[in-house]
Parts: structure tokens; C-alpha cells; sequence
């Protein structure tokens, strides 16, 4: 590495100190460097440097034919994958012009919201413990694993979890996978109280996170924040309710904002959408209850694949089997941009096609790419210890960062 | 404040720039258009500022390579105006050896990273940027990975030859 601006030339008596803060330090959780330039404890510059662990997924994605990109949206944001694979799902299915059953609709609204509560469940828990408080990162932690169970039953896996097929799920949710979800809606509320209780008003906790690192709404949409850091800096746009997909526009519920967008702010803003998550997994399950039972993909035989019993048995389930695996089956020549609401924001995924089996070009907008670059700019002037809580309380994955 | 349609964008677009525009098509409902490199900072800073569009959000610059074309690299910009929920999506293309284009960090700061990433994997020089670095890749990488020509895998590795696996 080489050419890193180090700040000397405002410093001409050598009194500032440079603090290597990163790639590798227990506080950042994750691979952040951040070359600080310290007056005492206060930052007076500082320069982000990325890419530790750019693995060239649009590059890759040139050559893998859609269902095989899936597992590289996984690896994006990884603590919330499931919003990530339905959200590439999603963007095939309007390029391809395929529209989903209702219940298959309802069933992502349900592993979307999971996965989004298990994303404000790192985040949050995290950032408690940060301000030192490691209690409600255990106490929330037992409900991550809830949900990663959850994921076991649908998919088979718990952190990057391929989870559905174009069209639809690979298969049906099983009796267990909604008998989970059911525990987990009894349980987690209560924890999610409790861990509200030991924080909202916590003297110690309100006095780190309050007015730290404020925000104001024409910052963060001058740098193209979105998700939970746009909306706690007070500007109401969520994906889920301005372009609504996947029937989010069947549901009822509340966007939260908050009023200065400081680290306080943004805590309120992801517990209270925690709530709204679990207001739309409910609904969620009282609409299923109308939906026929045995539909979990659309009928798609040209780009869902058929069971493999089928395929031994059945002539036409084996030739759409080699169909699709051969690459075979003409797709528009065209573009499309499809987002969905991520845990950090708006997820966009820009697709150039030219009729092939796989992209001619793919472009993940990453929230959190662009929500990261505020960073160093806004912690002039912070104490050190307050761009730590910051950092936190974006919510930074190094894997949405790097892509 | 109502919705705009994509028509009524069209001419509001086509009054300030007449002729400098030309409509590409409207792929799944999202109006894009393509200009020139001299045109595109002028159409951003006007769709941003108007008071009827609004398109305060920038939503993603990127960059997409088409070696055959005369003009081969193509600079995409998407952007949004929360206030109309109205998308729009704006392609400037330009030589694939000279390739410059004028910087959008001055309309918005966060065009900052944004055109880091479409220079560090195409190679498109942004003029003016203030930090025009590479940024997921190292510094001293000399080629532009995304560009069509660059290959997936290292064609020098020895560890993949054919002879290793019997092949």
C-alpha cells in the first residue's frame, strides 16, 4: 500500500499524533482502517481506507448464470443475507417479468423481516456493548440464533443462507419452521422490552449516545444516506414504503424517523423498526392463512427448477432441467434497477442484460459503501471515543463495504 | 406535492435542454436518458435544483464497458427525487481510452466514493474530484478490472493448469 495521505502540513510543530485505528482492532468490529490524525483524544483528521476484503463479485457475476449469483449476494451484508438473495430474486423475477404468488410474497415479508431484526439485533446489542453494557448483547443474542433457526428450517443454513429460488422457495416452510417463528414471536417481544428498559433511559447510555455525532437531514442526503441513518436524521423514506415490492403495500405499518440523527437517534430508530418488523410478521401470518397451502414458488418451469424426482421421471421436467442449467432459455436484452429496503438501507441491484445466461454487467448499489464514506469527515472534531460509538452505530459490514 | 410523470419530467427536461438530451427508453417504467459529458453536470445540478423535480437523492453513479462501441465506456448515474418518488437514470458515454468526465461531487459530496469505485474499476478520470484514488482495489494496481478485456481469473497462475487435475 502507498500513497495514503498522511496529514503533516497542518502540523507544522509535530504535535499531532497519528493513531492507526485499524484494519484489525476489537473496537471497529470488522475491517475498518482509519488513519486518525489526534489532538489528545480529539480527531482532527482522518482518512478511511476499504477494500480488505473486496472479493470482485461484479466480476464474478459476469460469468455465473443468475441462480449462481445468489450465493454472492449472501456474502454482502451477512448479517442480514436473506434480504439480500430475495432482493437479487426479485430483480430477475421484473427483469424476467415473472410475477410471485401472494403466499410466496408474504413468506419473504416474513424471512425479510427476520433478517432485518436480526441485523438491528447485532447492531443495537453491539453498540451497547461499546458504551459498555454487554448485558443486553447476550440477552438479544439468544434471539438471533431464534431467528437463524428459522432460516435452518426454510433453507438448510444460518448465516449465509441461499435462501429461495427465482420464482419463489425452494420449498415449502415445514410445521417446525412456524412453530418456531410463532415461539419466537411470543418470546422476543419481551426481550426486546427488557433490552428497551435497560436503555432508553439509562443516565449512562444517553449520555454517550445523546447529540453524538448529529447528523442534519441536508448532510445525510447530500452523501446518500439511507435506511435507518436517513430516517433517525428525520427524512422518512424507506424503500418498503415508497416503491413497495414483495406486497409490502398490503401491510400496515409505521416508518419511524427520528429528529437529529445523532447515535441516540439512530438506537430508537432500529428498536422501533424491530417493533414494526414484528407487527409485519404477524400480519404476515394471518394473511397466510387465507393463501392456499402447498404454493411456495411461481409457476415458472423455464427458470425454477423442477424436483429432482421429477427429472428422472418426467420428459418435460428433464428438458427444462438441462434448459436451465445449459443456459438455454432466452432472457430480454435490457436493464433494470430493482432495491429493496436492507437492514442499512437502500440495497439496489442495476442489471445490464444482453440475453444471455449470465449479466452483462451487474452493479450492487451497497448501502453500506455509501453511508461509510460520511465517516471520516463528520468525526473532525469528535473525541475519540465518540467516533468509536459512531462507527458502531452505522452499522458497517465490512463484506457491503467491500462487496 | 403530486407525483410527476415521466413525460412531465421529459419536458421539463427537454425545455432547459433541448436537443442535449435524447431519451434512451423507458426499461420497467424508469425514464433514461443519455447526454454528453459537457451536458451532465448542468442536467444534474438543474434536475436537483428545480423546484418541481427535486431530485435530491443520488442514488448510485457506476460505469458499464462496451469494448465494440466507439464510445466505449458508459458513466451511469441513478437518481431520485424523494419528494415526487420518481426515478430517473442518466448515461453519459465516452472514449474508452480518454475518458474524463466532470465530477459530480459538486452537486453531491457523496458522489465522492462513488466515483472512486467507477474510476478504480473502469478507469473513468472524473475532473475535479478532490480525491480521485483507488478504493477497493490496491494502489498500485496498474489495470482496470471491470473493463471487459481484463480476465476473471489470473491467466498466468500456475496453480490451475489442466496437467494438475489430469486433465
Amino acid at each position: 500500500m502507498q500513497n495514503h495521505p498522511v496529514y503533516t502540513d497542518n502540523d507544522p510543530q509535530n504535535e499531532l499524533s497519528t493513531l492507526n485505528l485499524g484494519p484489525t482492532h476489537p473496537a471497529t468490529h470488522g475491517v475498518f482502517q482509519n488513519v486518525l490524525q489526534l489532538d489528545g483524544e480529539r480527531i482532527v483528521s482522518g482518512v478511511s481506507t476499504i477494500g480488505y476484503i473486496h472479493r470482485a463479485f461484479e466480476k464474478i457475476a459476469e460469468h455465473r448464470p443468475f441462480y449462481q449469483i445468489t450465493p454472492l449476494t449472501d456474502r454482502l451484508n451477512y448479517c442480514s443475507s436473506p434480504i439480500n438473495n430475495i432482493g437479487w430474486h426479485m430483480t430477475v423475477e421484473k427483469l424476467l417479468g415473472i410475477t410471485t404468488p401472494k403466499r410466496v410474497d408474504y413468506l419473504r415479508v416474513i424471512v425479510m423481516e427476520l433478517a432485518r431484526i436480526a441485523d438491528h439485533i447485532v447492531c443495537n446489542g453491539v453498540l451497547g456493548v461499546d458504551t459498555g453494557a454487554f448485558t443486553g448483547f447476550l440477552y438479544m443474542m439468544e434471539y438471533r440464533e431464534s431467528i437463524y433457526e428459522i432460516y435452518e428450517e426454510v433453507c438448510g443454513s444460518r448465516l449465509t443462507t441461499n435462501i429461495g429460488r427465482i420464482g419463489g422457495f425452494e420449498r415449502n416452510f415445514n410445521t417446525i419452521a412456524f412453530a418456531k417463528l410463532r415461539k419466537f414471536l411470543v418470546d422476543f417481544p419481551k426481550t426486546l422490552k427488557e433490552f428497551e428498559s435497560l436503555f432508553n433511559r439509562n443516565r449512562i447510555f444517553v449520555d454517550r449516545t445523546k447529540d453524538v455525532a448529529a447528523v442534519t437531514a441536508e448532510d445525510a442526503l447530500a452523501y446518500s444516506w439511507s435506511g435507518p441513518l436517513l430516517r433517525a436524521a428525520g427524512v422518512d423514506y424507506d424503500v418498503r414504503a415508497m416503491n413497495p415490492y414483495s406486497s409490502y403495500e398490503d401491510f400496515d405499518f409505521e416508518v419511524p424517523v427520528g429528529t437529529n440523527g445523532d447515535v441516540y437517534n439512530r438506537f430508537l430508530v432500529r428498536n422501533e423498526e424491530m417493533w414494526q418488523s414484528l407487527r409485519l410478521i404477524e400480519q404476515a401470518l394471518v394473511k397466510l392463512e387465507k393463501e392456499p397451502k402447498d404454493i411456495f414458488h411461481a409457476d415458472v418451469p423455464e427458470f425454477y427448477l423442477p424436483p429432482k424426482e421429477e427429472v428422472y421421471n418426467n420428459m418435460e421436467a428433464l428438458i427444462y432441467h438441462f434448459k436451465i442449467v445449459m443456459g438455454e432459455i432466452p432472457t430480454p436484452a435490457t436493464e433494470v434497477y430493482h432495491s429493496v429496503e436492507g437492514a442499512n438501507g437502500e440495497l439496489g441491484f442495476y442489471l445490464v442484460n444482453d440475453g444471455g445466461r449470465s449479466p452483462y454487467r451487474l452493479h450492487f448499489r451497497r448501502p453500506s459503501f455509501i453511508n461509510y464514506q460520511m465517516y471520516a469527515p463528520m468525526s473532525k472534531g469528535m473525541l475519540l471515543s465518540d467516533a468509536i460509538i459512531n462507527m458502531s452505530s452505522l452499522n458497517v459490514i465490512a463484506g457491503e463495504l467491500d462487496a | 406535492m403530486g407525483k410527476i410523470t415521466n413525460e412531465e419530467l421529459l419536458t421539463s427536461i427537454n425545455s432547459k435542454f433541448e436537443g442535449q438530451v435524447t431519451v434512451v427508453g423507458e426499461p420497467y417504467g424508469l425514464l433514461t436518458v443519455e447526454t454528453t459529458p459537457e451536458n451532465i453536470i448542468a442536467l444534474l445540478s438543474f434536475i436537483k435544483n428545480d423546484p418541481a423535480l427535486q431530485f435530491i437523492f443520488l442514488t448510485d453513479i457506476t460505469a458499464i464497458h462496451y469494448p465494440e462501441q466507439e464510445k466505449a465506456i458508459g458513466v451511469i448515474y441513478h437518481i431520485h427525487s424523494l419528494v415526487n418518488n420518481l426515478r430517473l437514470r442518466v448515461k453519459v458515454f465516452i472514449d474508452g481510452v480518454n475518458c474524463h468526465i466532470p465530477t459530480a461531487t459538486t452537486v453531491w459530496e457523496g458522489a465522492n466514493w462513488m466515483e472512486r469505485e467507477t474510476y478504480d474499476f473502469f478507469g473513468v478520470i472524473f475532473d475535479g474530484h478532490p480525491d480521485l484514488r483507488r478504493i477497493l482495489n490496491v494502489d498500485d494496481m496498474t489495470a482496470f478490472p471491470m473493463r471487459k478485456e481484463f480476465p476473471l481469473e489470473d491467466p498466468n497462475r500456475v496453480d490451475k493448469k489442466d496437467y494438475f487435475f489430469g486433465r
